[in-house]
């Protein structure tokens, strides 16, 4: 029986030669990236802002929008908005920070209580107080840091220095490219958004690892090759290997994301996106970084005697 | 790489096996795995709040206002400590800053002072690894006379630490009177403290239970002067009832009797009104002053104060000398009923207030539920089919071991009683991501070296072998970021971080052992000479 095969044999795609167009181009795109989260801004939802999210469901299988609108807007509470999600009857209703503190927030819910508690069941209330919003990111930043420390040393110790500093920058590229999904599409960020990046980091890491591994191989057996030719072999080797993964990550993904409801939606968009950045940030951040910096072939020759006279 | 010993066979499959056990529960609804035979596996996996639904609520000290509270005290108990015969005269007394404050007239009598505010300064007692006591304030006097008792960080830091602890105490037995639910109460950082009730439906009691202070206390009413005039008397509040509109009242600010007097309180009707009240009986010590107090005062009325709200103020018609009454002030059922909860509960040692709250209703939970495993199983199909297209026989193979990793997941987050938060099902999907990355590694690696001229057992038995290195790199690097983010990490980021490490492992055990020996015994058995991949 023949087997699918997506990628032909032997592809010699001069991947580093390109990288004079795809290196400005991810570096581009980051850029950009970080300027839109300055100037435009990720719509952070509550648990980053604070505020307060009440999703309902209202008896009434057609609820008149504009008449809740204006019972919400009238309770004094500044800017309360309403909108269906999914059914005609499903509807999410937010509202910022109130004024006055934490009780100030509760305050504020129990007179949307009162106003709906007739007509509609309360599936879901999230309040999140001004104090604890800026941890959670802080907190989450803090760990992403650390993680990105951890990597570098790692990868350092198995690899080169070049390594680390390709695999991290990497991902970095990764993170910020994500952030500008968000700020491009509006897409609300909350937790769940910041699970879908870590998500990103480790589909990133592993792929990147993954590509380095077969550059450092290569590196080893053709010692004589100049340095841009054997990334571009090992890239080419891999070439089915990186499709192949991606297209069943993806077929996972897709399934999630017409199928897995309103909650996963946004969430699994994020994540497609994400691994699109990283197979292109391996190949086209990754492995052009170990030429920037000077990844010399004698510097592998020598770690794989030290490796050796170890094993002896 | 493709010899396995007879021993190493039946470990692996053990593994397999005990962790398809494991994972079993899972698939029942609970009352049929109640049902079961004792020596069955029961434990199912513990769901986050946001699949199964329920309250989430995070509560924090009020330092500020425990503070105020505390100073308001330590300045009465100073000016208790400075009337003592022989009587010190002292000026300015008053709360100041983080402290308190006052100014000595008589340089002489400082070393007097000294030894008098020395037992204020309240030695806390530390935790047994904590070493030195810790004092709740620091005392400084100085040589003009100035006298300053203000908390030192550590003290304050200590004290927060003890309210915390006996607030969650106090929470737990108030929760333990509902009876139905079984919320987990647990501090949070230094000041926090989160309870969780999975399933619940109405927060909204739970609430009113847990955030309450309950701080009741009974004082005498000063008729004498107006709320609203200035001749009130040095040591008396005005406080406002619960009714509306407010009603002022002058109290005396030190308290006959506080809800530590009480040995017991019971929702019960009056007999006369029928209306639900609150009837309460007294400890002896309290019973004796009660007594006293309503002897003095017949036909004055005194108050019934909670959490700083005068909630009745009947007047004294006759001496109570039995040790019991009862609180009217509008109750209903359930709340004559909560308050009784509250009061035998005991109160709050400080205010609490609600930081975050996420409460999600249990139909919510069960559509996320529903919808998360339908797209579970198409995207399975999908890349099983997928799989099967690129690979065929090795397909399936991988398959297998793909379902068996994500089996081994969710088993092994049952045994270790993780909690499967919507964040930790992406670390599942990441982990199917990797785990076919690994068996794909594998067989990428296995054509490439046949087609190299290799024969077909040595190509996969090279293949093997120089795939698993790669994936030992790709899965110890995330390995790594998966561990960090599991100590930086708090919440979602924990329960992303659990599921993909766990998943980690699983795929370097599928990888290293099952799949291997899946494909050596294809070997074993179908013999092949050629490889068509």
């Amino acid at each position: 029986m023949a087997h699918l095969r997506i990628v032909p044999d032997n592809t010699k795609i001069p991947f580093m030669r390109m990288r004079k167009w795809t290196f400005p181009l991810a570096a581009f795109l980051s850029v950009m990236s970080v300027i839109l989260f300055f100037t435009v801004g990720p719509n952070y939802g509550i648990d980053f802002l604070g505020g307060t999210v009440i999703e309902i469901q209202t008896k009434e299988a057609k609820p008149d929008l504009g008449k809740l609108r204006s019972t919400l807007n009238d309770l004094g509470l500044g800017d309360v908005q309403v909108q269906t999600i999914g059914s005609d009857n499903t509807i999410l209703i937010r509202m910022g920070q109130q004024a006055g503190g934490e009780e100030a927030q509760q305050a504020a819910i129990g007179k949307i209580r009162a106003a709906l508690v007739d007509q509609a069941e309360f599936r879901r209330t999230e309040i999140v107080g001004p104090r604890v919003s800026g941890e959670l990111a802080s907190r989450g930043a803090l760990a992403l840091l650390a993680t990105f420390a951890a990597i570098a040393v790692y990868v350092w110790f198995r690899f080169e220095w070049q390594f680390a500093v390709g695999s991290i920058i990497s991902a970095a590229n990764v993170v910020v490219m994500t952030f500008g999904f968000y700020v491009v599409t509006q897409h609300e960020f909350n937790l769940t958004s910041l699970a879908a990046i870590l998500t990103t980091i480790g589909y990133s890491l592993n792929d990147t690892v993954v590509v380095y591994d077969r550059i450092r191989e290569t590196l080893r057996k053709y010692k004589k090759i100049p340095l841009g030719d054997l990334i571009d072999r090992a890239i080419n080797d891999m070439l089915g290997r990186t499709v192949i993964t991606t297209v069943t990550t993806l077929i996972a993904l897709f399934s999630l994301y017409l199928f897995g409801g309103e909650v996963i939606q946004a969430f699994t968009l994020a994540m497609i996106f994400g691994v699109l950045a990283a197979i292109f940030s391996s190949v086209c951040v990754a492995a052009p970084i170990l030429i920037y910096f000077g990844l010399r072939q004698d510097q592998m020759t020598k770690k794989e005697d030290v490796e050796a006279a170890g094993k002896a | 790489m493709l010899h396995f010993t007879r021993w190493k066979m039946i470990a692996i499959l053990t593994v397999v096996v005990v962790g398809l056990l494991a994972a079993l529960p899972n698939l029942f609804s609970k009352e049929t795995v109640e049902s079961w035979p004792s020596w069955v596996p029961k434990r199912q996996m513990v769901l986050g709040l946001d699949l199964q639904g329920g309250a989430y609520l995070l509560y924090e000290v009020d330092k500020q206002d425990y503070v105020q509270k505390r100073l308001r005290s330590l300045v009465g108990d100073i000016r208790k400590a400075m009337l003592e015969e022989p009587r010190i005269g002292y000026s300015g007394l008053g709360v100041q800053g983080q402290g308190v404050q006052l100014r000595i007239r008589d340089l002489s009598q400082l070393d007097e002072v000294k030894k008098r505010l020395e037992p204020l300064r309240n030695q806390l007692a530390t935790s047994a690894l904590g070493g030195t006591a810790v004092n709740e304030f620091d005392l400084t006097v100085g040589n003009d006379g100035l006298v300053q008792m203000a908390y030192s960080q550590a003290g304050l830091d200590q004290r927060i630490r003890q309210i915390v602890d006996q607030s969650i105490e106090v929470i737990g037995r108030r929760i333990d009177q509902l009876g139905t639910v079984e919320p987990s109460i647990q501090r949070q950082g230094a000041d926090r403290i989160l309870v969780e009730a999975p399933g619940l439906d109405d927060p909204e009691r739970l609430k009113t239970l847990v955030g309450q202070t309950a701080q009741l206390t009974f004082h005498l009413v000063d008729t004498g002067v107006s709320p609203t005039a200035d001749t009130r008397k040095p040591g008396t509040i005005v406080l406002n009832s619960t009714d509306n509109p407010p009603v002022a009242y002058v109290l005396e600010e030190a308290p006959l009797l506080t809800g530590e007097d009480l040995t017991d309180a019971s929702a019960t009707f009056d007999s006369r009104t029928n209306e639900p009240v609150v009837s309460f009986r007294l400890s002896s010590a309290g019973a004796r002053v009660f007594g006293e107090v309503t002897q003095k005062n017949v036909n004055r009325p005194f108050a019934i104060v909670l959490d700083d709200k005068v909630i009745s103020a009947p007047v004294i018609r006759e001496p109570i000398l039995g040790g019991s009454g009862q609180i009217s002030g509008n109750f209903s059922i359930q709340s004559a009923n909560d308050l009784a909860i509250l009061l035998r509960a005991g109160s709050l040692p400080a205010k609490l207030t609600i930081v975050e709250e996420r409460n999600i209703g249990p139909g919510l939970g069960a559509d996320s539920i529903r919808s998360g495993k339908i797209a579970a199983i198409i995207g399975t199909v999908a890349v099983c089919a997928f799989m099967v297209m690129t690979y065929g026989v090795l397909g399936w193979i991988a398959n297998i071991a793909v379902i068996v990793n994500v089996i081994l997941i969710f088993s092994i987050v049952t045994i270790l009683g993780a909690t499967l938060s919507l964040p930790g099902i992406a670390g599942v999907i990441i982990t199917v991501g990797t785990a076919v990355d690994s068996n794909v590694l594998i067989y990428e690696r296995i054509r490439e070296e046949f087609r190299s001229g290799r024969s077909a057992i040595a190509s996969i038995d090279a293949g093997f072998h120089k795939a698993l290195g790669t994936i030992l790199d790709a899965n110890v690097t995330t390995l790594i970021a998966a561990l960090v983010l599991f100590y930086m990490g708090s919440g979602p980021i924990r329960g992303f971080a659990v599921t993909h490490a766990i998943g980690v492992a699983t795929t370097m055990f599928t990888a290293f052992t099952f799949t291997r020996l899946l494909v050596a015994m294809w070997v074993r058995w179908r013999r092949p000479t050629t490889i068509s991949l």
